[in-house]
């Protein structure tokens, strides 16, 4: 199949499209399965129709599209501001984490730099949100495995972190707390020290999941050995994040490419690799992910430098003509935004690189020769949040 | 602009790859030149001859080459030939002036208001030249040396095509469904170029300049009742509002 110009060949896809619709069809050769687009293991509405012989997958082929916003259109009539408020909505589970690239993609091409304290703060705000984010994938994978108790123990856990992100930025789950310049506010009193209990916290949920989880015998046999990712096809698909370094490529923006306006050069951390890429050498990273993660900021806490927490900036944001891309280490992968200005109050034309985009899209090779419980492992594995894909 | 201490500041936990820019910037001093950009701008030329027809280097930053786009499959071979293995994405730009007058203006407001839509602009590319409205764009990484490249490659709008990089990135498949999708560019030798988000009949590309963003064309936009005062209008707000 090529272009869809050809109207016999759009017909064609119709009727095949119709087919799909139907749960199950018996076919001489095979069966279709369609799963979703409600379906615990998959983070939103993404529907997967799964060609089967047997118990085994002869092809699986998401089909997104079920929570498109069009953000890329409807950024080009909002002021820069107004994008931040929009943006929080891509990755619900880590939003903050959304705000910063575009921020910082802002700021390049103003050529403004956020004073050293609303640089630790941030940072600080970027790691609360992935241990928030990966927390509750620690809890969900164990859910959708069969293990409930685990994903009770995250959703009680993730509400520590969730309570500091609220107090400092007023928002739960969408902080917009982040400012071309700085931030919304400081921190409010006592939070240094309430967090570092919150973080404490953090981690003896990791130490309990790694026991309760993934440690599991039942666990390492759904996870061991499935949905197996060399290096070379995830470069081609370019996977990233947790599921890149599962993989064995040692590659972390935060390290290797961190964009001036993150501090994490002046914590003490490890970028942790593993070299089997299966599911669970992806569970196995994000674990450990969540503990560094964790350890930023307990670090960073104990080093928020005084001052403002706002340069100067123009009370009318006007970004001056160019275009930068500016790509951050999100909890899901890279997410990166290319900002093309016009030096108007909007942007001409921003592209929302998102991880989950690129993660979700090896889904077809992996899955390919996997059996249909096995299924569930790689999608919970490679973990997607809808709003990530369809943007 | 105050410069802080940490302007510039380079990772210390990077690998030992940096760019002799990177350490430059940690000097300190403007980075003017940007050695390691252009040893891969002058691979790029090296391997690819004519079809280069146009570059751009922010030092210390990221790279813009624009491709003929007979060569753009090609380009990909190179760039991963030179290691350049991580795949990041495939989009377009429409670089034509929205013709739908001041974006942040409904129609609505423009019709109470009484105000002339304004003259659209003549299309100006960005970075790296160009010479169509429509530009595809593309990044790709290397691991090894933590730089980036952005490649270009026009468009014109007669034939809305472009060769697949689908064969050689297999990442590129579903941006390029998304892209000719949203933009109507066609990407010949694509295995499977459907819809990705929108129903199939759908009429239309919707990331086209010329493509009305409905919401904002019918509806007037609410936060123009109770908007505050300009610097520097102020005065004459209040006198009328008198």
């Amino acid at each position: 199949m090529t272009a869809v110009s050809d109207p016999s060949q759009l017909s064609d896809l119709v009727a095949e499209a119709t087919d799909t619709r139907v749960n199950l069809d018996f076919e001489s050769e095979g069966m279709t399965l369609n799963m979703g687009p409600q379906h615990p293991a998959t983070h939103g509405t993404l529907r997967i129709v799964a060609k089967l012989d047997g118990e085994q997958v002869i092809s699986a082929e998401p089909i997104c599209g079920y929570m498109h916003r069009g953000y890329e259109k409807i950024v080009e009539v909002r002021s820069y501001p107004q994008i931040n408020a929009l943006i929080n909505r891509i990755d619900w589970l880590g939003s903050f984490a959304n705000e910063v690239p575009f921020i910082l993609a802002a700021e390049k091409l103003m050529g403004v730099e956020a004073p050293p304290r609303a640089q630790w703060i941030r940072t600080i705000l970027f790691e609360m949100s992935r241990v928030a984010n990966i927390s509750l994938f620690l809890g969900d994978f164990g859910l959708q495995l069969g293990g409930m108790t685990a994903g009770f123990y995250a959703f009680r856990d993730r509400e520590h972190v969730l309570n500091m992100i609220e107090s400092a930025t007023g928002g739960r789950f969408h902080p917009n707390f982040d400012r071309i310049g700085g931030l919304k506010d400081d921190l409010p009193k006592g939070w240094i020290a309430d967090s570092h209990v919150a973080m404490d916290k953090l981690l003896a949920f990791c130490d309990e999941m790694e026991d309760l989880l993934v440690g599991n015998e039942i666990f390492q046999s759904r996870t061991r050995g499935i949905g197996v990712i060399p290096a070379d096809i995830a470069l081609n698909y370019g996977l990233s994040g947790a599921n890149l370094r599962a993989s064995g490529v040692d590659w972390d923006l935060r390290r290797d490419g961190c964009p001036p306006g993150l501090v994490y050069d002046q914590a003490d951390w490890k970028v942790w690799t593993h070299p089997d890429g299966d599911c669970f050498a992806r569970t196995w990273v994000r674990l450990q992910e969540t503990r560094e993660a964790a350890k930023i900021v307990k670090q960073l806490l104990d080093t928020i430098p005084a001052g403002p927490v706002m340069a100067k900036v123009p009370r009318i944001i006007k970004v001056p003509e160019g275009e930068a891309y500016v790509a951050t280490e999100n909890p899901l992968g890279e997410m990166g935004y290319y900002i093309v200005s016009k030096g108007e109050l909007v942007p001409f034309r921003v592209k929302i690189r998102s991880a989950s985009f690129n993660n979700i899209s090896i889904v077809p090779w992996v899955a390919r020769g996997a059996y249909v419980p096995d299924l569930i492992s790689i999608l919970g594995s490679l973990y997607f949040i809808l709003g990530d894909i369809d943007r | 602009m105050r410069t802080w201490p940490s302007a510039g500041r380079v990772n210390p936990l990077s690998s030992t790859d940096t760019t002799d820019a990177a350490a430059e910037a940690e000097s300190g001093a403007v980075v003017e030149t940007d050695a390691a950009r252009e040893a891969v701008l002058a691979e790029l030329i090296e391997r690819l001859g004519d079809a280069v027809l146009g570059s751009h280097i922010r030092p210390g930053d990221d790279l813009w080459v624009r491709i003929d786009r007979t060569a753009w499959r090609e380009a990909a071979e190179a760039v991963k030939a030179m290691g350049f293995t991580f795949f990041d994405y495939v989009s377009a730009i429409d670089w034509l002036p929205s013709p739908f007058g001041r974006d942040m203006d409904a129609q609505e407001d423009l019709v109470v208001s009484g105000a002339e839509p304004k003259e659209p602009a003549p299309i100006v590319q960005g970075y790296a030249g160009g010479d169509t409205r429509f530009q595809v764009i593309a990044h790709v990484y290397s691991i090894a040396t933590a730089t980036g490249i952005h490649l270009k490659a026009d468009v014109p709008d007669d034939d809305l095509s472009l060769p697949t990089w689908s064969g050689v990135f297999a990442g590129a498949n579903w941006h390029e469904r998304e892209t000719r999708e949203m933009f109507g560019i066609t990407f010949d030798g694509h295995p499977n170029l459907i819809n990705m988000y929108l129903p199939t009949d759908f009429q239309g590309f919707p990331l086209r300049k010329d493509f009305p963003l409905l919401a904002r064309r019918v509806r007037p936009w609410p936060g123009i009742v109770d908007v505050e005062p300009m610097p520097g209008a102020a005065d004459s707000e209040e006198g009328d509002a008198e």
